[in-house]
């Protein structure tokens, strides 16, 4: 169907947009339980190839992004053991696991260069879709990018109002004050790791067989690394992460259509390039500069191991 | 409450051990508590009172021993077990999550679905029935400590615990709020709760409990009925010899001022901190000033104005020996005269990782120890070893790692270095903070000494014995203003206390300080 040039735009931010919401929140809930996993690169860029390499063979885009969901945890328990069971340094580990995990992709992808899966047809949601302008940019989408809405409020719900994410939040902010009423830091730090890794290989799916159907060696190009940042630029919060996401989607397709456009600017290709970042941090900046909002949503335990002392 | 029989003790247990690497924690350790008795542990830091607790609670597995509960051996493998049990534990150092709310905190520790309307109600409860008001909505952060304590027992209360371990419960309390304290205690203990005390405060194990077990090294040293008992009987079990006093003298006075803050007012950017407001004081050579108050009350950053870590817009509002210094920094501060004692033993007074040599380096080194911008280590050397042979430091000599003395022992040598380098102002925060009594009353009286050689100093602690002890005058700071000053001989625990929350006369009252 043609699109006016507005829901052209709308339609390609979501789609930008969903692999960094996706991604983040599953970081969010891992750092909000304490744990700093710098691999979500890695984790993306494993996830993407088993996904494009599942989804090749089956034919199927759903047992893809399963395949995806399985890679990105299987690496998230590799830094999981390094870190909370080895107790390893969690930067370093983290960023160990990112470049391990470009690395391998790479290596796994090689045989599947070239190759392009047929595009799956949008799932396009009764009466919504009708709605004029955002109708069909908004929900005329893949099944992932209702999920990442879904998960949104999903994330916030655990964190806000369930029992199982108020010791999540507890854990994060004080491992030995939760150890010492009986939590078992560790097992619940472990499963927001596995969490964070399941949402980074679904978030490397989402690029490899339906954002751009395809394989291409290096083609997560740095999401990983802009999730992340969302979530410390969101303060730890599941609407920021969404309100940067998608921030972030739009200035890239917008200064993208400008480039592409063949509009005679004068301004250099590579400021407008780097337009996206500066303007995701300036905004999220500006919303977030609260002090005690930060110091009371940041997770106070961020990145420490916890040794139980017994 | 149900008792198998009263004959049967609560709790009893024998024999138990732990070993650290370094250290036997507790080495035999047997105790009984009958139903309804508030016991007594009494015992030094470093004694094995805590690591004691932490056994019974589950939170540390023993080596060795058992524990019977109600007459059947139990294991306690975690805190969870515990208070299935029936034991409920306030800690020293709170367990409590700042960035949660009251009723969350206590959520946490309840078993069951997650309904909070329902917790906040049982919270009003509990709190109006034992005397501990709290708001069940308000973030812990914004809690002072008497309430956070508070939270931490209303929190035990809701599992209708049989034994309540407490350690070290008022260390943080002003005398009022220790009286109130006490009352709910009391009012357990006589609905059948069995109470586990754990303190080194001789006075208040007298007035509360009905008997008590005394540890010194890891191992019982005695059981006794504290109200048989004077303190010094008490305190020879406790520390094995009898307690040095401090020797006071006389009060020079009026000697020039050396320290002046006239109409201090910050305004701090952390959000859990105090705003100072117009703190006005004088410290004079050959005294000591003593600023009491519960913690939380701008002591902290009253210290950072004072050392110069948070340097100032106004420049006359510190005077140094008739110097403006509100916007110079530490080391220059230093270099005028002023030494500074600040709470954090390791981290702020010392490095940790660093030789007790290195460590009088960093602030010592104006005795002598550079020459052409090179350090001369055998003058630092000597230095630290002097002041380890002067202050009876126990450590391996001046090459030890700062982290491997004890905290009595490193207190004792970061005092010594800064007294060594014979300041015209000491400033001192916590002094003798988890020091045992030994330690404490040395480094007492090696500050008494330094004022009657002439010196300044400033002491601000939570402790109103030891400012009554050792001080001259004494003012109060709650909420971030500071009351006129009271000469010691003037006044008394009962009226320091009351000015603790905010009450002098003249005080302007907007609303109640952060004490209870």
């Amino acid at each position: 169907m043609e699109l006016s040039f507005f829901s052209s735009i709308l339609f390609a931010t979501v789609v930008a947009g969903t692999p960094l919401i996706i991604v983040a929140l599953g970081e969010l809930v891992t750092e909000k339980s304490g744990v700093l996993n710098l691999g979500a690169e890695g984790i993306m860029s494993v996830g993407a190839v088993a996904a494009f390499a599942t989804a090749h063979h089956t034919g199927s885009p759903t047992l893809g992004i399963l395949a995806g969901m399985g890679a990105g945890m299987l690496m998230s328990l590799l830094f999981g053991i390094s870190a909370l069971t080895l107790m390893a340094n969690q930067v370093a580990s983290g960023l160990a696991l990112s470049i391990f995990g470009v690395g391998l992709s790479a290596f796994i992808g090689k045989p599947y260069e070239s190759i392009a899966l047929a595009s799956v047809t949008p799932i396009r949601i009764p009466l919504l879709s009708k709605i004029p302008l955002l109708g069909p940019s908004l929900f005329e989408q893949q099944g992932l990018v209702y999920f990442s809405w879904a998960l949104i409020a999903a994330v916030a719900w655990f964190l806000y109002r369930s029992r199982a994410g108020l010791v999540l939040r507890a854990v994060g902010e004080s491992p030995v004050a939760a150890h010492s009423i009986g939590y078992g830091v560790v097992r619940i730090r472990y499963q927001a790791v596995l969490f964070g890794g399941a949402m980074a290989g679904i978030g490397g799916a989402f690029l490899s067989v339906f954002y751009t159907p395809m394989w291409v060696e290096g083609m997560v190009a740095g999401r990983g690394w802009i999730a992340l940042s969302l979530v410390v630029f969101a303060t730890w919060r599941p609407m920021r992460v969404m309100i940067g996401a998608y921030l972030f989607g739009g200035c890239m397709i917008t200064q993208m259509f400008v480039q592409g456009s063949g509009a005679r600017i004068s301004i250099p290709a590579q400021f407008l390039s780097s337009l996206p970042y500066v303007a995701t941090i300036l905004v999220l900046v500006l919303i977030s500069r609260n002090r005690s909002t930060i110091r009371i949503n940041s997770p106070a335990s961020l990145g420490q191991p916890f040794l139980p002392d017994a | 409450m149900p008792t198998p029989s009263p004959d049967t003790p609560r709790l009893a247990i024998r024999g138990i051990r732990k070993v650290y690497p370094s250290v036997i924690a507790n080495d035999g350790i047997d105790l009984v508590v009958m139903p309804g008795e508030i016991h007594a542990v009494l015992g030094e830091n470093g004694a094995g009172k805590s690591t004691l607790m932490k056994v019974i609670y589950g939170v540390i597995r023993p080596d060795e021993g058992e524990i019977l509960w109600e007459g059947e051996r139990v294991t306690v493998p975690n805190p969870a077990q515990a208070r299935a049990l029936g034991i409920g534990m306030v800690f020293q150092h709170f367990s409590l999550f700042e960035t949660l709310t009251v009723v969350q905190n206590v959520a946490l520790s309840i078993p069951g679905k997650l309904d909070l309307a329902a917790l906040s109600k049982r919270i009003e409860e509990v709190s109006e029935r034992y005397g501990l008001p709290v708001d069940p909505r308000r973030m812990v952060h914004a809690l002072s400590v008497g309430e956070r304590q508070r939270v931490e027992i209303i929190r035990c209360l809701l599992q209708n615990p049989r034994l309540l371990i407490l350690d070290e419960p008022t260390s943080v309390l002003t005398p009022q709020a220790v009286r109130k304290l006490f009352e709910t205690l009391r009012q357990l203990a006589a609905e059948g709760v069995s109470i586990l005390y754990i303190s080194h405060k001789l006075d208040e194990i007298q007035e509360l409990c009905h008997k008590a077990t005394v540890l010194r090294g890891g191992k019982v040293t005695g059981t006794c009925t504290p109200s048989q008992e004077t303190p010094q009987t008490m305190a020879r079990l406790m520390i094995g010899v009898d307690l040095p006093a401090c020797c006071h003298g006389e009060a020079e006075g009026g000697g020039e001022v050396r320290l002046r803050i006239q109409g201090l007012s910050h305004v701090t950017d952390d959000p859990f901190g105090t705003n100072l407001k117009d703190i006005h004081l004088e410290v004079r050579s050959g005294e000591i000033l003593g600023i009491a108050g519960v913690s939380g009350n701008g002591q902290q950053e009253l210290l950072r104005a004072i050392s110069g870590e948070e340097p100032l817009t106004q420049k006359q509002a510190i005077e140094l020996c008739g110097l403006p210094v509100g916007h110079l920094n530490p080391a220059r501060r230093r270099g005028l005269g002023m030494c500074f004692v600040p709470e954090e033993r390791l981290g702020r007074g010392a490095v940790p990782r660093l030789s007790l040599t290195e460590n009088i380096l960093l602030t010592a080194y104006r005795k002598g120890m550079l020459f052409a911008g090179l350090i001369r280590f055998g003058v630092a050397k000597r230095f630290a070893e002097e002041c380890i042979k002067r202050f009876d430091v126990k450590c391996g000599g001046a090459h030890s790692e700062a982290k491997s003395l004890s905290g009595g022992n490193l207190q004792k040598f970061i005092v010594g270095r800064e007294i060594m380098q014979e300041p015209r102002l000491l400033v001192l925060a916590q002094p003798t903070w988890g020091v045992d009594v030994g330690a404490s009353s040395f480094i007492r009286q090696s500050v008494l000494d330094l004022r009657n050689s002439g010196s300044a100093v400033l002491v601000i602690s939570e402790e109103l014995e030891e400012l009554f002890e050792i001080c001259d005058r004494i003012q109060v700071i709650a909420k971030g203003t500071l009351s006129p000053s009271k000469l010691t001989a003037d006044t008394n625990v009962e009226e320091i206390g009351m000015w603790m929350s905010g009450l002098w006369p003249g005080a302007k009252t907007e609303g109640a300080s952060h004490v209870a």
